[in-house]
């Protein structure tokens, strides 16, 4: 109880500011990646991935989401008669999340 | 533990079947609005094994992206827009009604604040696109 009294404006801090990062920059990566590239419509070799700055910016634009859907997604399963698995729930929405976290930073620095 | 606020277990909360969300239309958007999150992060993780593949050679990555273009993955791709649209439009309604405009005395209509958020999207995405396609290689 007192845990989650503190660490909860974390959370909704996070949640608040991938919900921002997930309105205002994903659709446009969602047209880029599942259309424009698949179908054809330009080309890419990756090489932009490689540039510190946007990898930054991917930075902010994968994880931060990554703890919207955790934080949203932990109250929806609450709210969907998952109550009495709270604690699990918590685990893998968080935990989920962070995992996220550490699996986006490998990538980006091993890119 | 604050005094005014009482303890949860003492709160009573009705007993409501899994289901309720399936009750009201209201309620199924809203449940819509909350799953639209779980497709976002599945987009961003597709996304990042995107990137991935450009530990592998390019050979991996222009593979990978030529996967993304069979049936299935399109229309993968059209759920998760259609869910990231909604969330925007939703999440710039609810930015309007949590974060009011003041210009003085005058309160500026929620829907003057949700168009902004649109125009501030619209030219945000235009940013991120060309950005795009001036890095590109």
């Amino acid at each position: 109880m007192t845990m989650e009294k503190t660490t909860e404006p974390i959370w909704w801090g996070l949640f608040s500011a991938g919900g921002v990062v997930a309105a205002f920059l994903v659709p446009i990566h969602i047209i880029l990646v599942g259309f424009a590239l698949p179908l054809g419509w330009i080309s890419d070799s990756g090489a932009l991935y490689r540039i510190w700055w946007v990898k930054l910016y991917l930075f902010i634009l994968i994880v931060l989401p990554l703890y919207h859907w955790g934080h949203r997604h932990y109250f929806t399963l609450n709210h969907m008669g998952l109550k009495p698995i709270s604690k699990l729930l918590a685990v893998l929405c968080y935990g989920g999340a962070i995992f996220g976290t550490v699996v986006t930073v490998w990538v980006l620095l091993k890119i | 533990m604050s005094v005014t606020r009482p303890e949860k277990s003492k709160l009573y909360y009705r007993k409501m079947p899994a289901t309720w969300w399936l009750q009201k239309q209201s309620y199924f958007l809203f449940m819509l609005r909350e799953f639209s999150s779980l497709f976002i992060a599945l987009f961003l993780l597709v996304y990042l094994v995107e990137i991935y593949q450009l530990t592998k050679g390019p050979d991996a990555y222009a593979a990978f992206i030529h996967k993304l273009s069979s049936p299935g993955w399109i229309f993968f791709h059209v759920v998760v827009l259609l869910f990231a649209l909604y969330h925007s439009f939703t999440w710039f309604q609810s930015s309007a009604v949590v974060l009011p405009v003041r210009l003085g005395e005058h309160l500026v209509p929620r829907q003057t604040v949700t168009a902004l958020h649109i125009v501030a999207w619209a030219v945000i995405s235009l940013v991120v696109l060309i950005l795009f396609l001036t890095l590109k290689g």
